[in-house]
C-alpha cells in the first residue's frame, strides 16, 4: 500500500502520538456534544469510562462477554478459512472466477441485515444463529480477495507448479496462498471487522447473552452509559486488533 | 451474451430452482423458507396492492438521501486527508476499526438530538456509508500513478482540467467502488434502524411480519428490498463501464 512511507521508529512515534490527538479530539468533542444534548441523551466521556470500570468488576458480565467472544471466534474461523478455501478454489479456475466474481460482488453489497428473519428462522434464536449471522457478513470479502489474488497470480508461479508436478493441494498449499498472502490479509481485515459487526447484529435481534444483548437492553431502557461503555469495549478491541492487522498489512505489502 | 455470462446465468437459475424444489419437496419447512415463486408473487401483490407503497417509499427516500450526504461528504473528506497526509496517519488505524462498531446503537442518541422524524434514520445510514467512501477515494487516490500527474504537467493542465482531465478518472474505479459499497451500508443503517424502532418503513413492515408468523408479505419484502439494492448496484456498475468505454478502456 502507498500509505506504508515511514517505519522509522521516530515516524512511528510522532503516528502514535498524532492517533492519540485525533483521539483527544473525539473526547473533547464528545464531551460537548454531551452539554449540547444533556447526559439523558448522551452521557460523558468520564460516565461511561466509569460504568465499563464497574461492569468489567461485575461477575455477570463475563458470562456475556465470553458468550460474545465464542459466537464471535466461531464465526471468525469460518469466515477465514472457508473465505481462504473457497477463494483459492474459485481463483485457482479462470472460468470458475469469472462466473462467480459478479455474483459475489452483488452479494457483498446486498444489505445482509434484511436475512436476519432467514437466519432466525433456520438456527432459532442463540448460537448457531450469531455464528452464522456473523460469518455472511465476514466471509464474502475474503473470498474476493483471495480470488482476486489467486486470479492475478503470476502465471510463472503456476508453470513452475506444473513443471514440478504439484497435485491441486499441494500447489494451493505452497504457491497459491504464500504467494497471495499481503491480498489475503487485506481481504482478513475487512473480513474481520464485519464479523464483528455480523455477530452482534445477531446479539441485538437474536439473543438472551452477550454484548449485543446487553446494547439492546440498555437501548430500550436508555441507559446511555451502558451503551456507550459497551461500545468503547467494543473500539478499542477492534482498534487494537487492526491496528495489529494493519501493521501486518504494511510489512507484507512492503516485502513483495 | 458471452459464454460466462451464460454460466453464470445457468448458474444462478439452478439455485433458484433448487430452493424452489426443496421448499415445494418439503425438505426445507415452509415455516423457514417459502419457495421463491411465492416470494415473487407476494413481492408483485404487495406492490400492486399498493398498501406499503408509503412504507416502501419511506425508505426509499432516507436511504437516498443518506447516501447522498454520505458520498458527497466521504469524498470531499477523503480528498481533505489526502491533502493532509499525517492526519490521515493519524486517522488510519480508526477508520479500519470503524465498522467494528454498529453505528446504529447510536439510534436512541439521534432521536433525541434531531427528533422523532426521519433525520436519525438518515443520519444513522450516513454515518454507516461515509467511512466507506473516505477509505475508497484515499484508495483511489493513493493508485493514482505519479507519471499521470507529470504528464498534466507536462501539458501545462490548469488546476481544473487535472482535476477533471486526469485526478477523477483515474480514481473512478475506486469512487464507483465506493459508492457502491453506500448503497449497501445506507440500507444497512437505514433497515436496521427501522428494524431496532420505528413506526413506518419496509424494516419496520419486515419486523412486523416476522413476529406476525406471517411469511409471505415477510418473504416478498426481503425479495422487494435485495432487488431495489441489486438494481442500485447494477445502474452503477453499467454506468461505470459505461464511461470505461468511452474513455477506450483502462
Amino acid at each position: 500500500m502507498a500509505t506504508a512511507t515511514t517505519s522509522l521508529p521516530a515516524g512511528a512515534g510522532r503516528q502514535a502520538r498524532d492517533t492519540l490527538l485525533v483521539l483527544l479530539g473525539l473526547i473533547v468533542l464528545w464531551q460537548l456534544l454531551h452539554w449540547l444534548a444533556g447526559s439523558v441523551a448522551l452521557a460523558s466521556p468520564w460516565a461511561s469510562v466509569v460504568r465499563l470500570g464497574e461492569l468489567l468488576g461485575r461477575a455477570s458480565f463475563y458470562p456475556n462477554l465470553a458468550e460474545t467472544a465464542l459466537a464471535f471466534g466461531q464465526a471468525l474461523v469460518i469466515s477465514l478459512l472457508g473465505g481462504l478455501a473457497i477463494g483459492v478454489a474459485l481463483g485457482a479456475n479462470r472460468l470458475a472466477g469469472a462466473v462467480a466474481d459478479p455474483i459475489l460482488v452483488a452479494l457483498y453489497s446486498i444489505p445482509k441485515v434484511t436475512l436476519y428473519p432467514l437466519i432466525l428462522l433456520f438456527f432459532g434464536l442463540g448460537m448457531e444463529a450469531k455464528v452464522a449471522f456473523g460469518a455472511i457478513h465476514g466471509i464474502i470479502p475474503v473470498i474476493i480477495f483471495t480470488m482476486n489474488a489467486v486470479r492475478h497470480i503470476r502465471p510463472v508461479y503456476l508453470r513452475s507448479a506444473r513443471v514440478m508436478r504439484l497435485g491441486p493441494l499441494e500447489t494451493a498449499r505452497t504457491i497459491l496462498v504464500p504467494a497471495c498472502i499481503p491480498e489475503i490479509v487485506s481481504g482478513f481485515r475487512i473480513g474481520f471487522a464485519l464479523t464483528i459487526l455480523g455477530t452482534l447484529i445477531g446479539e441485538l435481534f437474536a439473543s438472551q447473552r452477550g454484548l449485543g444483548f446487553l446494547l439492546m437492553k440498555a437501548m430500550h431502557s436508555n441507559d446511555t452509559p451502558t451503551i456507550l461503555a459497551i461500545a468503547l469495549l467494543l473500539f478499542a478491541f477492534a482498534s487494537l486488533c487492526s491496528w495489529g492487522l494493519l501493521a501486518l498489512d504494511r510489512r507484507l505489502h512492503r516485502r513483495t | 451474451m458471452s459464454r460466462v455470462g451464460l454460466i453464470r446465468l445457468a448458474v444462478v437459475v439452478a439455485f433458484v430452482a433448487l430452493l424452489e424444489l426443496a421448499t415445494r419437496a418439503g425438505w426445507i419447512s415452509s415455516y423457514s423458507l417459502i419457495p421463491p415463486s411465492q416470494m415473487a408473487v407476494a413481492a408483485v401483490q404487495i406492490l400492486l396492492a399498493g398498501r406499503m407503497l408509503d412504507d416502501i417509499l419511506l425508505t426509499l427516500q432516507n436511504v437516498a438521501a443518506a447516501f447522498v450526504l454520505a458520498v458527497v461528504v466521504g469524498f470531499f473528506g477523503g480528498v481533505l486527508l489526502h491533502q493532509a497526509p499525517r492526519l490521515r496517519r493519524a486517522v488510519d488505524p480508526l477508520l479500519a476499526s470503524y465498522y467494528a462498531v454498529p453505528v446504529f446503537i447510536f439510534y436512541p442518541l439521534m432521536i433525541v438530538i434531531f427528533g422523532l422524524n426521519a433525520w436519525p434514520l438518515i443520519i444513522i445510514g450516513f454515518l454507516f456509508a461515509v467511512a466507506a467512501m473516505v477509505v475508497n477515494t484515499l484508495d483511489g487516490f493513493d493508485r493514482i500513478p505519479r507519471v499521470f500527474f507529470k504528464v498534466a504537467r507536462v501539458q501545462r493542465l490548469s488546476w481544473t482540467a487535472e482535476v477533471f482531465q486526469v485526478t477523477l478518472p483515474a480514481a473512478a474505479p475506486y469512487l464507483f467502488n465506493g459508492a457502491k459499497l453506500c448503497v449497501a451500508y445506507a440500507f444497512i443503517g437505514v433497515i436496521a434502524g427501522e428494524f431496532i424502532l420505528a413506526g413506518a418503513g419496509m424494516g419496520y413492515e419486515i419486523a412486523f411480519a416476522y413476529n406476525n408468523f406471517d411469511n409471505r408479505t415477510m418473504y416478498g419484502l426481503m425479495l422487494l428490498l435485495l432487488v431495489f439494492v441489486t438494481t442500485v448496484n447494477m445502474s452503477l456498475y453499467a454506468w461505470e463501464q459505461r464511461l470505461q468505454r468511452r474513455r477506450g478502456g483502462r
